[in-house]
């Protein structure tokens, strides 16, 4: 890559500048400062479009009453029941128990803060789901998708 | 309390990280010679191994082997640990620091909040230097930032000691003694050896050239196999292995050609400088393979007809990749 070549197009990174490598002139590779490039953003951007897609189809699942909320927050901090299991220390077979609504219901508070302390939120909003996913591309994206 | 320490800001965590330490203890060293030297080059197509769901491509070899190697090559000994008790990992931790050490530490992503919300994934090969502590904050000098950081305590502490793949048990790492003199010719050798090696006879068809065209031909099957959506996903993943912070471009092909510019020099071997060249075009080509690629997921380019261009051109990757490895290995064996 040229150092004349080294793309600025910013996007998801939010005007975090990272490093290139491109050769100058002379031949000479020099460290060059980029804010992006369109190949990456559109990659990123489609990584967390994917995210908020399965968070959609949860939140369905969840007002239907075919899974409780813990799934939705479990989608919402990109893990799956392996990953929420090693992280709250709680048995995977039990967290997967833990996703039907009516034994989410009658979990004492001792069991739910866990999962609340993981993801960082209380135990009151552990047991609900917000009307529409509260993650949006915006919110990752202040540049609005430009890329 | 803060170590007087040097922070150059860099393209690639684990090298980044190596270069500043030995700067620090008096090795002047730049990222492209301790991604040289650590023989950090590397393809790995893993479709078994899943990251974010998706099947593992990688551009460089595993997290810690950079350290590990470029460190034993150049004769420095280090110390290194990992922890089953977090607050045991962070007593350690300051212990080193009020020794006045810089630490290296393996953290995941997700939890370090000066990380910008649309990079924090789960990803547990990250590398950093903790270089003080301030009440409850750490003083991180990590190599992908401009400036030094901040970090709360807690989220460094869980960050640590993330969980899944890769988890980093909380793993730090620091250099103990520096040797009174380096064979840096005899460590760029191997170093560049070592690469060769893992490129051209990797026993696995999964490494090395051989993973590149293996990658080539499962992609030349995905629109079918995988039906549309799933695929653009697949695709999207290895742009962003191969592109994404911490590559330098080119999924580090241009990091290897500026190492082996700075190699030329130091060995004294013009070979070296023309081979260079030719690892930036390399680079070039990937980064056409990551370009196309990207048109394809946006939808500006239909999938069908692009998958048999874009499995040509990884194939291009992979004939190019094994005559340059070929005659790399060739310029060093006199």
């Amino acid at each position: 890559m040229k150092k004349k070549d080294v793309p600025q197009q910013g996007g998801l990174n939010a005007g975090c500048r990272e490093i290139n490598y491109a050769v100058d002139d002379d031949g000479h590779y020099t460290l060059e400062s980029s804010v992006g490039w369109e190949a990456k953003n559109i990659a990123l951007r489609q990584a967390w479009e994917e995210i908020i897609d399965q968070l959609h189809r949860v939140l369905d699942e969840v007002r239907a009453g075919a899974k409780s909320p813990l799934a939705y927050h479990m989608v919402k901090n990109q893990m799956n029941p392996i990953l929420l299991a090693r992280y709250s220390g709680i048995a995977r077979w039990r967290v997967k128990r833990h996703f039907k609504p009516a034994v989410f219901a009658k979990l004492k508070q001792s069991d739910l803060q866990p999962y609340a302390d993981l993801f960082k939120i209380s135990v009151e909003e552990l047991k609900q789901v917000p009307e529409k996913p509260d993650l949006s591309i915006e919110e990752i994206d202040p540049s609005g998708g430009s890329a | 309390m803060k170590i007087d320490f040097q922070h150059r800001q860099f393209a690639h965590c684990e090298s980044g990280v190596t270069a500043n330490l030995l700067n620090h203890h008096g090795f002047p060293c730049s990222e492209a010679m301790a991604f040289g030297i650590g023989g950090g080059l590397f393809f790995g197509y893993v479709p078994f191994v899943k990251l974010n769901f998706l099947p593992l491509t990688t551009f460089r070899t595993g997290p810690g082997a950079i350290f590990k190697k470029a460190t034993r090559r150049l004769g420095i000994e280090v110390r290194k640990q990992t922890f089953r008790n977090p607050a045991e990992a962070e007593c350690e931790l300051d212990r080193v620091l009020e020794a006045g050490i810089p630490v290296g530490a393996q953290t995941g992503v997700f939890w370090l909040p000066f990380f910008p919300p649309a990079y924090r994934f789960h990803f547990n090969g990250h590398n950093l230097v903790v270089i003080g502590k301030e009440g409850d904050d750490y003083l991180i000098s990590d190599p992908i930032f401009e400036e030094i950081v901040r970090c709360p305590a807690v989220d460094l502490r869980k960050a640590r000691f993330a969980k899944g793949a890769l988890a980093p048990k909380g793993k730090i790492y620091y250099i103990e003694k520096m040797p009174n003199q380096f064979d840096l010719p005899q460590a760029i050798k191997t170093g560049i050896r070592e690469v060769c090696r893992v490129m051209l006879k990797t026993p696995v068809p999964l490494a090395g050239v051989r993973g590149i065209r293996l990658l080539s031909r499962q992609l030349r099957k995905w629109p079918n196999k995988l039906g549309e959506k799933k695929t653009i996903l697949h695709l999207g993943h290895i742009i962003r292995m191969q592109e994404e912070i911490g590559t330098g471009g080119g999924g580090f092909r241009f990091i290897y050609a500026a190492f082996l510019q700075e190699a030329a020099e130091t060995l004294s071997n013009d070979k070296l400088s023309a081979l260079s060249d030719r690892c930036t075009e390399i680079g070039d080509l990937w980064r056409d393979f990551a370009l196309i690629a990207s048109r394809v997921c946006r939808g500006r380019a239909t999938v069908q007809d692009s998958f048999d261009d874009l499995a040509d051109l990884l194939q291009q990757c992979a004939d190019r990749e094994e005559t340059f490895f070929l005659d790399l290995q060739t310029a060093l064996a006199k």
